[in-house]
C-alpha cells in the first residue's frame, strides 16, 4: 500500500489518529453488545447446547445428508455452465451478426431470458420435461433454467468479450483475407475467451447460489440447502445445520471470486490488454456488462484503438 | 392456446403481481439506505468499520438468496422468535401470517440485496477522480463532508446503471419469497404445476410477460436517467 491510504482521507494526523481510536472503541463497545445480545438469545433459545452441534462430528450425518447435498449442488453448478457456456458463446456471435434476421432474434431470446426469473424458468422445465417424458426430472429442471437464464447472461459476456479485442486484430485478419467466419474463429473468439474467463468464474458464483432454487416448490432437487432441511429435521437441529451451510456456502463462493480475481489479474499483466470483468456488485447483467464495455474503452488501455 | 384460466379466482395474477410490486419497492428502498451505510464504511477511515463491512458484504453476499429467505422464517422468526406484525385476538390469523412473512421477506431481501448496493457504490466512489476529493479536503472538509457533499454524489451518479440492473435482479429475486408463503408469481406457477399441468405453457407465458412488463421500463428507465445524469468529464 503506498503512503496514502485512500483518495477520501489523509495519512491520519495525531488528532485524526485519536478520533479513529474513539470511534474504533465506541463502534467496537456497540458490536460486541451486538454480539452478546445475539449470543444471549441463542443461549435462552437453547440453541448454543452441545447436543445441537455434535452431529457435525457424526461422519454419518455428513454422508448421508451434507456431502450428497453439497454434490449434487455443485453438480448441477457445473453441467449448467458447460451447457451454457457453448449456447451463450452463440447467441453472443449471433447478436453481434451483420444480419439483422440473426441479431435481432438471438437479441429477443437473450432479452426474454434474461427479464424472467430462474426460479419460474425451473417449475416451467419441471412441467415441460414431465409433459415430454412422462417422468419428473428436478435435476433436469434445474439444470435447465440455469442453462437459459445464464446462457442469456453470458451471451452477453461473449459479446462484451468480442468486442473488447482491439479493432486492430480484426481489420489486420480482414486484410489478410479472411472471412468473416474466420476472422470469428480464429481472431476474435480465441482472444475474447481469456478476457472474459473472470467473468465466466464470476458467473459461477451466481450459478452455484442459484441452484438452491432446486429445492423449493416442489421441485424436490436434493441439493446442499434442501438436504440440509433433511438432516435438521433428523437430528433436531435446524438452526446449526443453516449456520453450516452457511459457512460452506460462503467459503465455496470466496473461493470462485477469489480465484476469478486472481484470473483478471494474472490476464491483465500478461499483455495489458483489456479483460472483461464484470462488477460483482451489478450481479453480471446485460446493463453491467455495457457499463462495462463503456469503462474499458478508455484511453491508456490500447492506443491503437482510438 | 387456451387463456381461459385467466377468470378463474385460483390464478389471481394481478394480486400476484402487486405483491412483486410491494416486495421491490420496500425492498429497494431499505437495501439503497443499507447499501450506502455499507459502502460508507467500507471507505471510512476506521479500520474496524472497515472490517466489519467487509465481512458483512462477503458474508451476506455468498449465500443463496433461498437460504437467507428461508432462514428468516424458519429460524430467526420460528425458532428464535422474531415477531415483525402484532398478533390481534380476534382477527384471522392468517393476517398475522401474511404481514409477518411479508415484512420477513422484505428484511430477508434487503439483507442480501444490500451487499450489491454496496459493491456498486464501492465501485462508483473509484471512478470519482482523486482530485475531487484532494480539493475537498484542501478547503477543509472533513471525512463525512468529502463523502456526503463531494464524493457520494458522483458516486451515485455514475452507478444508476449498475443499480438499475440490482433493482431488476431483486425484482426477479422475490419469486422466491413463495418459499415461505408469500403469494407471488412462482407460487401461481406451481398451483398451475399441480391443478392445470396442460395449460402451464400459457400460465408461463403471462407469468413471462408480467416480468417483462415490469423489468423492461426500469432497465430503460434507468438507462435513460444514467445518461442524463452523467458526470461530465
Amino acid at each position: 500500500m503506498s503512503e496514502r491510504a485512500s483518495v477520501l482521507y489523509d495519512v491520519p494526523g495525531p488528532k485524526a489518529k485519536r478520533r479513529n481510536l474513539i470511534i474504533s472503541i465506541i463502534f467496537g463497545v456497540l458490536l460486541a453488545l451486538l454480539i452478546w445480545y445475539v449470543l444471549s438469545i441463542l443461549a435462552s433459545k437453547n440453541q448454543l447446547q452441545a447436543d445441537k452441534w455434535t452431529p457435525f462430528l457424526e461422519a454419518q450425518n455428513w454422508t448421508t445428508y451434507l456431502l450428497p447435498g453439497l454434490w449434487a449442488t455443485l453438480q448441477a453448478a457445473a453441467v449448467s455452465v458447460v451447457i451454457a457456456l457453448p449456447i451463450g458463446a452463440l447467441l453472443g456471435i449471433a447478436r453481434l451478426s451483420d444480419h439483422a434476421w440473426v441479431r435481432r432474434p438471438a437479441g429477443v431470446i437473450v432479452e426474454f431470458f434474461r427479464s424472467i426469473p430462474v426460479l419460474i424458468l425451473m417449475l416451467f422445465s419441471f412441467q415441460i420435461w414431465f409433459a415430454i417424458f412422462g417422468v419428473s426430472s428436478p435435476f433436469a429442471a434445474v439444470v435447465i433454467g440455469l442453462v437459459l437464464y445464464n446462457g442469456s447472461v453470458l451471451a452477453e459476456v461473449v459479446r462484451a468479450g468480442i468486442l473488447a479485442v482491439p479493432r486492430g486484430q480484426s481489420e489486420a485478419a480482414v486484410a489478410l483475407g479472411l472471412r468473416k467466419s474466420q476472422v470469428m474463429t480464429i481472431i476474435l473468439l480465441p482472444q475474447a475467451v481469456t478476457t472474459m474467463l473472470p467473468a465466466v468464474v464470476s458467473q459461477l458464483v451466481v450459478i452455484v447460489k442459484d441452484t438452491a432454487l432446486g429445492g423449493l416448490l416442489g421441485l424436490t432437487y436434493s441439493e446442499l440447502r434442501r438436504a440440509g432441511s433433511t438432516s435438521a429435521s433428523a437430528y433436531g437441529n435446524l438452526l446449526p445445520t443453516y449456520f453450516v451451510i452457511a459457512v460452506m456456502y460462503v467459503l465455496i463462493n470466496l473461493a470462485l471470486g477469489q480465484f476469478s480475481v486472481y484470473l483478471e489479474r494474472r490476464l491483465r499483466t500478461r499483455r495489458g490488454g483489456p479483460v472483461v470483468k464484470i462488477d460483482a456488485g451489478a450481479q453480471t447483467d446485460l446493463l453491467a456488462a455495457r457499463q462495462q464495455i463503456e469503462i474499458l474503452d478508455v484511453p491508456g488501455i490500447d492506443q491503437t484503438r482510438r | 392456446m387456451n387463456f381461459s384460466f385467466l377468470s378463474d379466482p385460483k390464478y389471481d395474477f394481478i394480486g400476484a403481481f402487486w405483491m412483486t410490486v410491494q416486495l421491490t419497492f420496500w425492498s429497494a428502498i431499505g437495501a439503497f439506505i443499507f447499501g450506502v451505510i455499507l459502502a460508507a464504511m467500507r471507505v471510512s477511515p476506521v479500520p474496524l468499520m472497515r472490517g466489519f463491512g467487509t465481512v458483512v458484504v462477503n458474508t451476506f453476499r455468498n449465500i443463496p438468496l433461498t437460504l437467507i429467505i428461508i432462514m428468516m422464517s424458519q429460524v430467526i422468526a420460528g425458532q428464535l422468535g422474531l415477531r415483525l406484525a402484532v398478533r390481534q385476538p380476534g382477527v384471522n390469523p392468517q393476517a398475522f401470517l401474511d404481514s409477518q412473512n411479508f415484512r420477513l421477506a422484505v428484511l430477508g431481501f434487503i439483507i442480501y440485496t444490500s451487499t450489491f448496493v454496496c459493491e456498486s457504490i464501492r465501485a462508483g466512489i473509484n471512478t470519482v477522480p482523486p482530485g475531487q476529493a484532494e480539493a475537498a479536503r484542501a478547503i477543509g472538509l472533513t471525512f463525512s463532508q468529502v463523502l456526503g457533499i463531494v464524493v457520494l454524489p458522483q458516486a451515485i451518479r455514475a452507478v444508476i446503471a449498475p443499480l438499475g440492473s440490482v433493482l431488476i435482479a431483486l425484482t426477479k429475486n422475490t419469486t422466491i419469497a413463495a418459499a415461505i408463503g408469500v403469494t407471488e408469481a412462482s407460487t401461481l406457477m406451481a398451483v398451475g404445476i399441480e391443478f392445470d399441468p396442460d395449460k402451464i405453457t400459457a400460465i408461463f407465458l403471462v407469468v413471462a410477460a408480467g416480468f417483462i412488463a415490469l423489468t423492461l421500463p426500469v432497465g430503460l428507465g434507468f438507462g435513460a436517467l444514467a445518461k442524463r445524469n452523467a458526470v461530465r468529464r
